[in-house]
């Protein structure tokens, strides 16, 4: 029984694999609903990523909607959605704020020097205690929060330009943003 | 014409691995010694005929033949010579090609060096990777073929990802691919042994070599790879527990773990069914490290998607390689007898529990690496988990690995002197205890002081050995290879810990905005910030920053960091670094600022950072050294060796 263990942990990876193949043949990455959604966004009191003197909170915020993006300089998809942010941050036509995750800001910085910053402002959460009451899994992950503070809409993983196209201008236009036209 | 050449020699070589594969295998079941025989002209014709088609591709990069579809999207007319060479292998089906004549490297390198191994066992072995190079040749030729026609041709290509534009990446991927296809012989020779029932421990002395040849190789590809990524990714890392990171990552935890149980099974005869476990692993490991790189699984938005059935495809033959060779385990594992019995202060002990850490840490990568389909598998979406999961878990578990390594040599086989091993514990400790003193003195935090009470500690551990074998054994015999091999790996796991945690203790870093003519301090250096001029290569052009570094008022370097925009549009760092054995100057040029020519600029200084490389090469050394055993290529032993004394075994000379 013992000797077969190693092939019977091996065929779980086999089927995980499998999982992992179907999926991405069937679909492109999804949202996944959150119990937040509908709800107010958790209060926040975070420095900004490139000036810790000025903290940005809940409250500066509110008035109009904006994107609030997970990201994080050791997450391997975040440079993947990169670019996607690169190209697309200024067709939205809403402010889109970078939260820093569990980083050190010296690399967060440094990230986004080598590949250009998408963001209207970064904010900055070393502990990730703040990303806990976002219910934030890990990075990336992307909320458009409206102007009344009220999440309207999460996406967990990379942005694309499909989700955004399919499923974020969507909510955009609900709440009275206009994207650009070629979304 | 030419192009289908290759695709014409890669089929003939399918065919030549389908003869290697089956006859000899049926030869060493039916113990028909003419099929046996054709094992090793099937190994040297496929060779043959991989390596035609590969220099068939090689051709179309340096002629530029863009009506072949591959050489368009990986190369461009103003490419220079040498990365249209390395462009060869610069995208997925190349690097495939190169996968398989490296595999056949190693094949036909096994065919000339195994005239001591019995005939059957040969044919086995030869038969196993044959089996190997089909599928690989397989998917090559239904899904990946590199030889696909364009019409009608462009008249310029696309050019290689600048990326990849860097000399480390032209040695790269062949050092690497020569460590992960190099665990295939263990794999082979472990297959080889199941199947034959013969299970003595002859076979792992004689996989010995090849193991550690191969784990060298990859030792080497890792390091490479980690230098590149400093050099050219422009932010001053080394390491990124990225999933290509990981994937020759863990082959390489394996094949420590494995190339250290094999000593305890030839040695001792324990640890049998560990040892054949560890070789179907190391290679498993290889072959899912292409599995999760190629098919896409992880990286949902990069291009590989586009053809799931290369994705299908690889985890079928994974499945059929690994999941019949774990079945073949299981079906004939039982047979194996247990070894010498060992006491629980022992040398086998000490392998057992760094076996198991080793093991541990790789089943650690794995997970880390998988999470984001675990997570999409039960709805949590698809999310990375980055260094605050690997670091911590990683050092976790390697830190008692490091704390047995002075005691391994030390340590005898079957039972070891306790008293002895004391004192060896008080000497590397009282050596580690000044020297992280020293470290306090000289004022570095915690992980300063860690790095250098464990580098230290290591390296005394090292000395003591390499003295007690000076003083007690007779000249000639002091320092046999597998021994020095041994010492000078782990006097390098002490150089690449003091690299590691001095640098990331002591670097400092900036961002600074900086007008021409403007210095910043960093550490003791003056960064002097000249100014920005236009610069053209080959195939991009620049924007080149000039900075002098003074060191009390003199000169020391003259950096020239570079922006460069390459003829395909893509933007690409190149930082500047001024390399010396205590530290490394380096300087990032970020973007312009204003219109009076400042610029922001990331300084760093670096203190210790070639030293992990070179305890990374060190490790690399050992392990070719230790292959190079002559004990190793003798067909049987002439007796047991003495316990304690095995590395004074017997010596014959090379059949």
């Amino acid at each position: 029984m013992n000797r077969l263990l190693p092939l019977a942990g091996f065929l779980l990876l086999v089927v995980l694999f499998g999982y992992g193949l179907w999926w991405n043949a069937h679909h492109d990455v999804t949202a996944v609903p959150s119990p937040l959604i509908g709800k107010p966004a958790p209060a926040f009191d975070l420095p900004r990523l490139h000036d810790p003197a000025l903290r940005v909170t809940k409250a500066d915020l509110l008035g109009k909607p904006y994107l609030l993006n997970v990201f994080a300089s050791w997450c391997f998809a975040c440079g993947d959605e990169h670019p996607v942010l690169m190209a697309e941050a200024r067709e939205l036509g809403l402010p889109l704020i970078g939260y820093d995750y569990k980083d050190k800001p010296a690399d967060a910085k440094a990230w986004l020097a080598a590949r250009g910053d998408p963001y209207t402002l970064v904010v900055t959460d070393q502990s990730g205690d703040t990303a806990i009451n976002f219910g934030v899994y890990g990075a990336p992950e992307t909320f458009l929060i409206d102007a009344d503070g009220i999440i309207r809409y999460k996406h967990i993983g990379p942005l694309t330009p499909g989700v955004i196209r399919d499923q974020l201008a969507p909510q955009l236009r609900k709440l009275g943003v206009q994207p650009a036209p070629g979304l | 014409m030419i192009p289908e050449l290759g695709e014409v020699a890669l089929i003939l070589a399918l065919l030549l691995a389908l003869v290697q594969c089956v006859l000899p295998l049926l030869g060493a079941w039916r113990n028909n010694a003419a099929l046996m025989a054709v094992a090793r002209p099937a190994a040297a014709g496929q060779f043959v005929f991989v390596a035609l088609s590969f220099a068939v591709l090689t051709w179309a990069f340096m002629t530029q033949d863009f009506s072949v579809a591959y050489v368009a999207q990986n190369s461009n007319l103003s490419l220079p010579w040498y990365y249209r060479f390395s462009a060869v292998w610069g995208a997925h089906e190349g690097s495939l090609l190169l996968w398989i004549l490296i595999l056949n490297v190693w094949t036909v390198a096994l065919a000339a060096f195994s005239g001591h191994l019995p005939p059957k066992f040969a044919a086995r072995v030869l038969g196993v990777l044959g089996f190997v190079s089909v599928g690989f040749l397989l998917f090559t030729l239904f899904t990946s073929s590199p030889f696909g026609r364009l019409l009608p041709a462009p008249s310029n290509g696309m050019d290689l990802n600048p990326v990849l534009q860097d000399p480390g990446l032209i040695i790269h991927p062949p050092m690497l691919y020569m460590g992960y296809v190099g665990f295939s012989v263990a794999f082979a020779f472990a297959i080889a042994a199941l199947l034959g029932g013969a299970l003595d421990d002859d076979w792992v002395r004689w996989a010995r070599p090849w193991t550690n040849f191969a784990w060298a190789f990859l030792t080497a590809g890792i390091v490479l790879g980690s230098w590149w990524s400093y050099a050219e990714l422009g932010w001053g890392g080394w390491w990124f527990w990225d999933p290509v990171e990981n994937a020759s990552f863990m082959p390489w935890l394996i094949g420590t773990a494995l190339i250290h149980a094999q000593a305890v099974t030839e040695k001792r005869g324990g640890l049998r069914a560990w040892t054949l476990l560890l070789s179907i692993f190391a290679f498993s490991l290889s072959l899912l490290g292409t599995f999760l790189v190629r098919s896409g699984v992880l990286t949902s938005v990069h291009a590989f998607a586009s053809d799931p059935r290369r994705g299908v495809y690889i985890l079928v033959f994974l499945g059929v390689v690994v999941g019949g060779s774990l079945l073949i385990y299981a079906l004939r594992a039982p047979k194996v007898a247990g070894g010498k019995p060992f006491a629980l202060l022992s040398r086998e002990t000490l392998i057992v529990i760094g076996n198991l850490m080793l093991t541990a840490a790789a089943a650690m990568v794995l997970i880390g690496t998988l999470y984001p389909l675990v997570g999409d598998a039960f709805h949590l979406g698809r999310v990375s988990v980055g260094p605050p999961y690997f670091g911590s878990l990683f050092i976790l578990l390697m830190a008692p690995v490091v704390l047995l390594i002075p005691f391994g040599p030390f340590a005898r086989w079957g039972k070891a002197d306790g008293s002895a091993l004391w004192r060896v514990l008080l000497i590397a400790g009282a050596v580690a205890l000044g020297g992280g003193v020293l470290a306090l003195v000289f004022g570095g935090d915690a992980r300063a002081v860690l790095g250098t009470v464990a580098a230290c500690y290591v390296g005394a551990g090292v000395v003591l050995y390499a003295r007690k074998r000076w003083r007690e054994a007779p000249a000639g015999r002091r320092y046999p290879a597998e021994m020095t091999g041994m010492l000078v790996a782990h006097a390098g796991v002490g150089v690449f810990l003091a690299g590691a945690l001095l640098t990331t203790a002591l670097s400092v870093e900036r961002d600074v905005r900086l007008d021409p003519g403007q210095s910043q301090r960093i550490g003791a250096y003056d960064f002097r910030f000249e100014g920005v001029h236009e610069v053209r290569g080959p195939n991009w052009t620049a924007q080149q920053g000039k900075l002098t570094v003074l060191h009390d008022g003199a000169v020391v370097a003259v950096m020239r960091p570079q922006k460069r925009v390459y003829s395909g549009g893509q933007v690409q760092t190149e930082a500047a670094v001024s390399a010396g054995a205590m530290r490394d100057l380096y300087v990032a040029l970020g973007e312009p600022l204003g219109s009076r020519g400042a610029w922001a600029l990331r300084l760093y200084d670096k203190p210790f950072v070639r030293w992990l490389w070179f305890g990374g090469l060190m490790m690399m050394l050992g392990g070719f050294i230790t292959s190079g055993d002559r004990r190793f290529r003798a067909r049987r032993m002439r007796a047991m060796p003495v316990p304690g004394t095995a590395t004074l075994a017997p010596r014959e000379s090379a059949a």
